[in-house]
């Protein structure tokens, strides 16, 4: 059984290697390729799944060594896989929606030219993925972060005669550094502090590290996570990202890469849980966030930016909940697992949409698509209904326990962080109120594409719509199904711990509570985009709406508070080099120029002062000799 | 007594005792090296005394090729027998010692002198004249430049093939050199191996009022720090009262004090051993081309035929070297706390004079020239350091030097124009272009003299400094670094100049030699990056050979 893990990353990474490698002879059949293979992976990680409910919950874990990768002296670094409930949980949804993902680009990618190369990336994507979460170690899993970093930044750009494109690509790449910056030194720290790397040392010998220690451990995880996962801080990179082919935005930028912090995070619990400074700086992180993200999607009429603004704010909940400690871990995955089927239907979606709507993305064009594309509708529908927190559906279950969560940790805190996600639970309802109404609802408000092509929006081929439909069914029943017998709870608990809070609030309070807030949000957005006509060009707003509309002027931030400085300084270290250094330099060469100059000039040719000069230097020689007795 | 009576009691007392000398007891198996060269030298005379003009040249390099390589075995065996070692003595009733620096320098010098004589042999750069092959010689020495002598000589195919067995007398004057143990011998092995230059570098083809003018500066200084050189002797022996290194040796050292009743009034005396002792190192100063006794070098090494320049800065430098390390090693060590500042300081001109004065040349034979005496300048740091280290550094350097040095020279010989080598600097340009493979390879030769690693100068500098810093001479190793700096932007420019500029149109092109100058070239390249990649072995060996017999 071992042996099966290494082949869950050897399968799309043999579909990356034939796809980046193989040529044009692949064209033909290299989307078929890489789609088989994702599934291949699947299957894998179902046999495994299946294999490990059938032992014992604390003998689940499996491990694997494949190679000893740094054997130096007494350093030891191995590649080497381990496979828990934790691990597994997320090798089902990275292989499960990626290759549903897979499926849909065969439909959505059919006119690029580039699409063998396409799904190489995707292909390279899930192998980096599943490395990261498989690794039995901070090493190993930096490989797999860096690598889901490269190909994340290969598919942001994937357009990249688009300089939007190219930009954004450079853009994800240069924050998530800051963040990676963050994870290697977490790991040096680490390595100075246990002497290992490995998940189970280090998380064993926690209590044997200074608090400090284990805190600056913390901040840097937590900066590693933030990049990756589009937190406050690192955030402005997920907006621009978008520029990417959807497929890519609802795999990579929704459902599964930008969830790693949370992995990160989850994984490292035993460190944050012996950390509480850390743990607060992550609560703050992530209730910031989800405010922060939920407020940029209500100012988006990019259909995509919305829901990038949503997916930020919903990773805040997760963040949040992880950074809760053992109260919130299991619900904090439980979340990101629907987030990953409701998000990643909503993109679909989109894709869907834009797709008919001749690659159009603004929703002020949109308008009474419901009849057009009734199983377009249907889906993102449930995928609404899910990530808005409606009874009974997936997204209900898993943010509201984490609401829960936030109450129960007790004192001030737990009434701000609880008070945060109940507002963010509002502000969501708006948002995807608004998109639904503005996308499915109201009038036409289409216009032509820049060719004079008036839209004619048709439903999706069925490579697209089954994807559709099969995450819409996660979307509705997954919560449902982990809640059942607190099953999820059960399933994660050995690998992660679990705490029951002392909650100032019932269960039901809290249930009662975000209901009132979600119908306020919906009603909200339906006073302001159902019963009036929209605009097709966005009123100016309030202030907040244009700053929200900037992104909460992250990037106008970013620019004064780091590029202009950082240009000056480049600037000045340039102009410190060309005056100074240069001046110096040249200054020197100069000088032994004209000293070379000069003392040519005794080089005359005439044997008589040379003579002269051989006859002084002994004179010298004898008298420096004579005086050195003397002294 | 009065200094009548002392003159008359030596008289009386030489005169007395003639049948007291004892007869000489040579061991000539020891001295074989030296003897094969010089009688192959005179072997060579004989060829060109007896043989027809047209096989004088075929035989000639033959002989000397054979007697080179025979000597070069003679010093394999040798050092196979431990004369480099435990067996290490002074042979030749005290004049000659045979031991480690002696071996590993005449064997160097062997090796130096077969590699020039490939290119004194080479035939094939210039076009033929009157049906005739040439060489880099002139047709007939003593005809006047351009006068119809010179004329008539050149029709009739007149080659100087002398120029084969005066470079064996030269060699076998400089494989005494570094192992003369009396100052006698140093002074005869010195004018041995001098004389034959002076001849050497008058015999250019081309440009031959230069070539003259360069012998007649040569001949001219070197006399006159010949002079300087003996009376120092003299003085030394005034001193100790003998000429035998380890005789003066003893005396420095206060562990003999017999006074011979002639000399009763100077024996001891400190001001002739520090004024005899530093003109002594002045003439070896002069021959190494240190600051201030180096400003022959640039014209002879212009004027003098390439071939010729190339074995005399490598060569010489090798002997001269050697010569200086003994007599600072084995005579003088007892003096070192008066030598060694003195030392410092003509160190530090010389690296420093050599590279800046280098930075503005425009000729290649005189930018090599100055490179030479920036180089005279770091060995003489490891000279300085006064440690087994110094010396066995030294030995290293020297070796790796000199196959530089062959080699770069004899590269400068294929860059031809119409008017023979074409050795201006702005001629240069573009060459890469041309020729890469010329260029290349005079690349690694001036990356080698730069000292960039994985070439034979880094391993040597780097041995040098280090011996230089160990032995205590910290601030003198950052001047040499200071001067390799400098010396490595005259280099640099030369690369730079030959792979980055536009060719000329009127550019020089490159002659494609025969296989003498070809291997002597690949030879040099070989040691070159051999000596840089992997130094050890002859580290250990030049460490091996690193300790001098008294």
């Amino acid at each position: 059984m071992e042996n099966l893990i290494g082949l869950l990353v050897a399968a799309p990474l043999l579909g990356a290697a034939l796809l980046l490698c193989g040529g044009r002879r692949l064209d033909g059949k290299g989307h078929y390729i890489g789609t088989v293979l994702a599934a291949a992976s699947f299957v894998i990680g179902a046999v495994l799944f299946a294999e490990m409910l059938g032992r014992g919950e604390h003998d689940r874990a499996l491990h694997s060594k494949v190679f000893s990768w740094i054997p130096v002296g007494g350093f030891r670094a191995d590649v080497a896989f381990q496979l828990d409930q934790l691990s597994m949980t997320f090798v089902l949804l990275i292989t499960g929606v990626g290759t549903l993902i897979h499926i849909y680009s065969i439909g959505y990618m059919e006119h690029d030219e580039r699409r063998r190369r396409f799904f190489g990336y995707l292909n390279l994507f899930l192998a980096a993925m599943l490395l990261l979460v498989l690794a039995d170690n901070y090493l190993l899993l930096y490989v797999g972060w860096e690598g889901v970093g490269l190909a994340s930044y290969l598919l942001i750009g994937f357009w990249q005669h688009k300089p939007s494109a190219a930009t954004a690509a450079k853009k994800a790449f240069i924050v998530n550094r800051v963040g990676d910056v963050g994870l290697s030194i977490a790991i040096m720290l680490m390595f100075t502090t246990f002497g290992t790397f490995t998940f189970a040392p280090v998380l064993t010998n926690v209590d044997h590290a200074s608090e400090g220690k284990l805190t600056a451990i913390g901040l840097m995880l937590l900066l590693a996570a933030c990049g990756k996962s589009a937190q406050v801080p690192l955030q402005s990179w997920l907006g621009d990202a978008m520029e990417g082919p959807t497929p890519v935005s609802a795999l990579i930028h929704a459902a599964t890469m930008v969830t790693a912090g949370v992995y990160l995070i989850t994984r490292s619990g035993a460190i944050f849980n012996a950390a509480p400074d850390a743990q607060t700086a992550v609560v703050t992180v992530g209730a910031v966030t989800l405010l922060f993200g939920a407020i940029v999607g209500c100012a988006k009429d990019d259909i995509k930016k919305a829901l990038a603004g949503s997916t930020m704010s919903q990773i805040g909940y997760m963040i949040l909940a992880a950074g809760l400690g053992p109260i919130g871990y299991v619900f904090a995955i439980m979340h990101l697992v629907t987030h990953g089927f409701f998000k990643a239907g909503l993109f679909l979606g989109a894709g869907s949409v834009m797709h008919a709507m001749n690659d159009e993305v603004d929703m002020r064009k949109y308008g009474a698509l419901r009849k057009y594309m009734p199983v377009t509708f249907v889906t993102f529908g449930l995928g609404y209904l899910a990530i808005i927190g409606f009874p009974g559906l997936s997204g209900f279950w898993s943010k509201d326990k984490i609401i829960e969560a936030a109450f129960a940790k007790g004192g001030t805190e737990g009434w701000i962080l609880g008070g945060a996600a109940l507002l963010g639970a509002a502000i969501t309802a708006y948002y995807m109120t608004r998109v639904m109404l503005l996308t499915f609802f109201g009038e036409k408000r289409w216009v032509p594409d820049e060719a004079g092509q008036e839209p004619h929006p048709h439903e999706s081929p069925s490579s697209m719509t089954i994807p559709m439909m099969v995450l819409a069914v996660g979307s509705v029943f997954a919560g449902g199904l982990f809640s059942l017998n607190d099953s999820f709870l059960k399933w994660l608990e050995p690998v992660t711990g679990h705490s029951h809070g002392d909650s100032p609030l019932s269960a039901a309070a809290v249930t009662g509570g975000t209901m009132v807030v979600l119908l306020i949000g919906v009603a909200l957005a339906w006073m302001q985009y159902g019963r009036r006509p929209v605009p097709r060009t966005a009123p100016r707003g309030s202030l907040l709406t244009r700053a929200a509309r900037r992104d909460l002027l992250q990037d106008d931030f970013n620019h004064v508070a780091l590029v202009k400085p950082g240009q000056y300084l480049t600037r000045g270290l340039v102009y410190v080099d060309h005056k100074l250094v240069d001046g110096v330099v040249n200054g020197t060469a100069a000088g032994v120029g004209g000293l070379s100059g000069r003392l040519r000039k005794l080089q005359n040719g005439y044997a008589r002062t040379y003579a002269v000069s051989m006859f002084g230097g002994t004179a010298v020689l004898i008298a420096a000799t004579l005086l050195m007795r003397a002294v | 007594m009065t200094h009548a009576a002392t003159v008359h009691s030596l008289w009386t007392t030489a005169a007395a005792a003639p049948d007291k000398i004892p007869s000489p007891d040579i061991e000539y198996g020891q001295l074989s090296p030296t003897l094969i060269v010089l009688g192959a030298a005179i072997v060579g005379v004989l060829i060109e005394a007896l043989l027809p003009r047209r096989q004088r040249y075929v035989a000639q390099v033959f002989v000397s090729v054979v007697a080179l390589a025979a000597a070069f075995a003679a010093v394999i065996g040798l050092a196979a027998g431990d004369y480099g070692t435990s067996k290490a003595h002074v042979a030749a009733m005290g004049a000659i010692a045979v031991d480690g620096p002696a071996l590993f320098l005449q064997g160097t010098i062997l090796l130096v002198a077969l590699v020039a004589v490939f290119t004194f042999a080479e035939r094939r750069l210039d076009p033929l004249v009157h049906g005739n092959r040439v060489d880099s010689f002139a047709a007939q020495a003593a005809a006047v430049p351009g006068g119809d002598a010179e004329k008539a000589a050149v029709k009739a195919g007149f080659t100087t093939t002398e120029v084969f067995p005066l470079v064996l007398f030269a060699v076998g004057g400089m494989l005494v050199f570094p192992s003369a143990n009396d100052l006698l011998t140093l002074f005869v092995a010195l004018e041995v191996f001098s004389l034959p230059l002076y001849v050497l570098c008058a015999l250019a083809r081309r440009h031959r009022a230069l070539s003259q003018e360069a012998a007649v500066k040569y001949f001219l200084l070197g006399a006159f720090s010949s002079a300087f050189l003996l009376f120092g002797i003299a003085l030394l022996y005034g001193y100790a009262g003998t000429v035998t290194y380890s005789g003066i040796a003893d005396v420095v050292d206060g562990q003999v004090r017999n006074v011979t009743p002639a000399l009763a009034g100077t024996m001891g005396n400190d001001a002739l051993l520090l004024i005899g002792g530093a003109m002594v190192l002045m003439g070896l100063l002069f021959k190494i081309g240190a600051v201030p006794f180096h400003m022959w070098t640039p014209d002879v090494y212009q004027g003098a035929p390439t071939p010729v320049t190339g074995f005399m800065a490598a060569a010489t430098k090798v002997a001269a070297f050697g010569a200086l390390l003994r007599l600072l090693y084995v005579v003088l060590p007892g003096l070192r706390w008066d030598w060694r500042p003195v030392m410092w300081g003509v160190a530090i001109v010389t690296m420093l004079g050599g590279a800046i004065v280098a930075v503005t040349q425009t000729d290649v034979k005189r930018l090599l020239a100055y490179s030479s005496i920036a180089h005279a300048g770091f060995i003489l740091a490891g000279v300085i350091a006064t440690t087994p280290d110094g010396v066995s550094s030294v030995l290293f350097y020297l070796a790796a030097y000199s196959f530089v040095t062959l080699g770069a020279f004899a590269v400068v010989t294929l860059v031809r124009d119409a008017g023979g080598e074409a050795t201006h600097l702005s001629k240069w340009a573009g060459l890469g272009r041309r020729s890469p493979l010329v260029a290349a390879v005079f690349a690694v030769f001036l990356l080698a003299f730069a000292g960039i690693p994985l070439t034979s100068g880094f391993a040597g500098k780097f041995a040098v400094f280090k011996a230089a810093a160990d032995g205590g001479a910290g601030a003198l190793v950052v001047i040499g670094v200071i001067s390799s700096a400098i010396a490595a932007f005259f280099y640099i420019r030369v690369i730079v100049l030959m792979f980055f500029s536009e060719p000329r149109t009127d550019g020089p092109s490159v002659a494609v030699p025969s296989p003498l100058t070809s291997s002597a070239i690949a030879i040099g390249v070989a040691v070159t990056l051999v000596l840089g990649v992997a130094p050890q072995y002859f580290l250990d060996l030049a460490s091996q050979a690193g300790v001098f017999v008294r």
